[in-house]
């Protein structure tokens, strides 16, 4: 394995991070920081408790989540497709790496991104509404799993996208209203039967409903359904990952 | 001594159906400047992708070191470096930071001397800590020379290195060249220019088409170079050159009209005089005469013209 290549690659994402901080930490936090303000202190008020939780509180857990999928997908897809876009891929190319190193590297940076933003995001929402999180070491799991499960699910999307109109299909078509849908807001009990019927083929809500169980021990579904859930789209990802190197992935000619 | 690359049969066949590189065979010594001349579309940079990696053959092999270039791609591309035709850096990375990374991706433990050192030779030790994108189109170029050179290759590949570089940096690349060649590193590169193919390289490759044209020792292609030719036109025809012209090793064209002297600028006796005086003797008399010089120039353009005029 060619460690270092994996670290250059991997550092040289943390650096380009560094140098966007508005763009990649600031602005997300913000943007989330702004839910909290409106749901949690100005409307979260007049909205009743749900399981017997505060709403501000209620919406903590799923709106990391939102932010940790949206920033796993686009930063990893944006690190690989840029890369293309500029022609610097000749050197990946060129380098003695193989596709798994490179994946690795990419999605171990963007990864970490996401989780750290996460946690920020977290400590953010604390100034604006008060919690406890009952179980931390499962919240962390839940974190890392989503974060590196979604990174991969960029990476494939940032390799698979020629243009950026494909870049950002998926993201907006696709993953935006899962994860608006996908119990952020609400409790599933809430919905008519019938709804509540659709909404389990919503990946998210089992992310969603495991993060949040790990705040309140209060889940949707239970938490070994979540955790096997989020395993299996990991494993997924995985595959794809694999499937794309087998067939020759689109970056070379 | 068995090549260091070694190109068999190698073909490639584009997505759009567009035959790039035909059956080629190559090999390349250790040590050595290898030019490899061809117009715009030859197959220059293809033939330089499918070495590198970047590009998959359709058909044949490479071999670097002995080593197959897609089965042991780890040990092939480490030795290799390669100064691509465009310019594509990343922008908002500094100079020293894009050759740190270079190294680490060819797996290179970090070493900042040899860092220092490849920026100072190619004068960009006070650009270090500047951005790539408030570099001159020049320094760009060198940053690319740099990268290539970060990871200690012995290989080294500069697709057209001197395009939009002037003649000072030119002189200095060459210097570079030379030099790194004398530490031990096989260079091929590819040009438009002939005049750079003469003076830099060892041997002289001519692609056209996605073919190996010809492929040469610099020295023997001069030796062709320093050949001229006299052509007399006749008077009279003649069925058939007399005895005495034997050692002239003369040529008499189809219709006995021509006549075409072979000689060499750097004799000492050209021999033209005594040919033109024992012509006048003979009483063979002249109707026009003229000089050609089969320049590298020549025979690039009657190589990659279809139709040699
Ligand atoms: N990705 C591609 N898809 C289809 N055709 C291609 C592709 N890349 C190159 N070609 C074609 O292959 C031929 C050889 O291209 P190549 O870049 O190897 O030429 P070259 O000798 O390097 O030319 P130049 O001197 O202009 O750099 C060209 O006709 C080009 O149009
Ligand atoms: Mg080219």
């Amino acid at each position: 394995m060619n460690y270092y290549a994996v670290m250059a690659i991997y550092r040289f994402e943390i650096a380009r991070t560094l140098r966007t901080i508005f763009q990649s930490v600031v602005s997300p936090v913000i943007s989330t920081s702004l839910y909290f303000v409106v749901f949690g202190a100005a409307i979260g008020s007049r909205i009743s408790d749900i399981d017997g939780i505060v709403y501000g509180a209620f919406i903590v857990p799923g709106l990391i989540m939102l932010s940790l999928l949206t920033q796993s997908i686009s930063n990893a897809s944006f690190s690989i497709f840029f890369p293309k876009f500029m022609g610097t891929i000749y050197e990946l190319l060129s380098a003695p790496v193989s596709f798994y190193e490179i994946a690795l590297g990419y999605v171990g940076a963007a990864a970490t991104k996401s989780i750290v933003l996460g946690l920020i995001i977290l400590a953010t929402a604390r100034l604006f509404v008060p919690f406890e999180i009952a179980h931390p070491y499962w919240m962390a799991l839940f974190l890392v799993l989503t974060g590196v499960t979604f990174s991969l699910f960029g990476f494939v999307i940032g390799i698979w996208a020629d243009n950026f109109e494909k870049l950002q299909l998926i993201p907006l078509l696709v993953v935006m209203p899962l994860t608006f849908l996908g119990g952020s807001f609400y409790s599933v009990d809430m919905l008519p039967p019938f709804w509540q019927k659709v909404t389990l083929f919503n990946p998210v809500l089992y992310l969603v409903s495991g993060f949040r169980w790990s705040f309140y021990e209060v889940a949707d579904v239970s938490v070994g359904l979540s955790l096997a859930m989020i395993s299996l789209f990991l494993c997924i990802c995985l595959t794809l990952v694999w499937w794309i190197f087998k067939t020759g992935y689109q970056i070379k000619n | 001594m068995c090549p260091l690359i070694s190109v068999s049969n190698l073909s490639k066949t584009y997505a759009s159906g567009f035959v790039a590189l035909k059956n080629v065979n190559l090999d390349i010594k250790q040590g050595e400047i290898l030019a490899l001349l061809g117009p715009n579309g030859a197959g220059k940079t293809t033939l330089i992708s499918i070495i590198c990696g970047i590009v998959n053959p359709t058909e044949g092999t490479v071999t670097v070191n002995g080593h197959d270039i897609i089965k042991d791609y780890r040990q092939t591309r480490k030795m290799i470096g390669l100064v691509p035709q465009e310019l594509t850096t990343d922008a908002f990375e500094t100079a020293w930071g894009t050759l740190r990374f270079s190294r680490g991706l060819f797996g290179k433990k970090a070493n900042p001397k040899h860092l220092e050192k490849v920026l100072r030779d190619l004068s960009l030790w006070d650009k270090k800590d500047s951005k790539i994108r408030e570099l001159s189109g020049g320094m760009k170029r060198r940053v690319m020379i740099g990268k290539a050179l970060a990871h200690e290759p012995e290989i080294l590949f500069l697709d057209e290195p001197t395009a939009g570089v002037d003649v000072e940096l030119r002189k200095d690349m060459w210097h570079l060249v030379k030099e790194l060649r004398n530490s031990g590193v096989t260079i091929i590169l590819t040009t438009h220019y002939i005049e750079e193919a003469e003076e830099i390289a060892d041997r002289v490759g001519v692609i056209n088409h996605g073919e190996i044209v010809v492929i040469e020792e610099k020295t023997e292609l001069m030796r062709k170079l320093g050949k001229k030719q006299l052509t007399l036109e006749l008077q009279q025809s003649l069925d058939q050159l007399p005895a005495e012209f034997r050692p002239y090793n003369l040529e008499l064209s189809q219709d006995g009209r021509l006549i075409t002297f072979t000689y060499d600028i750097h004799a000492e006796r050209t021999g033209i005089t005594s040919l033109l005086s024992q012509l006048n003797e003979t009483g063979i008399r002249l109707k026009d005469l003229k000089t050609t010089q089969s320049s590298l120039e020549d025979i690039f353009v009657t190589l990659v013209k279809d139709e040699p005029e």
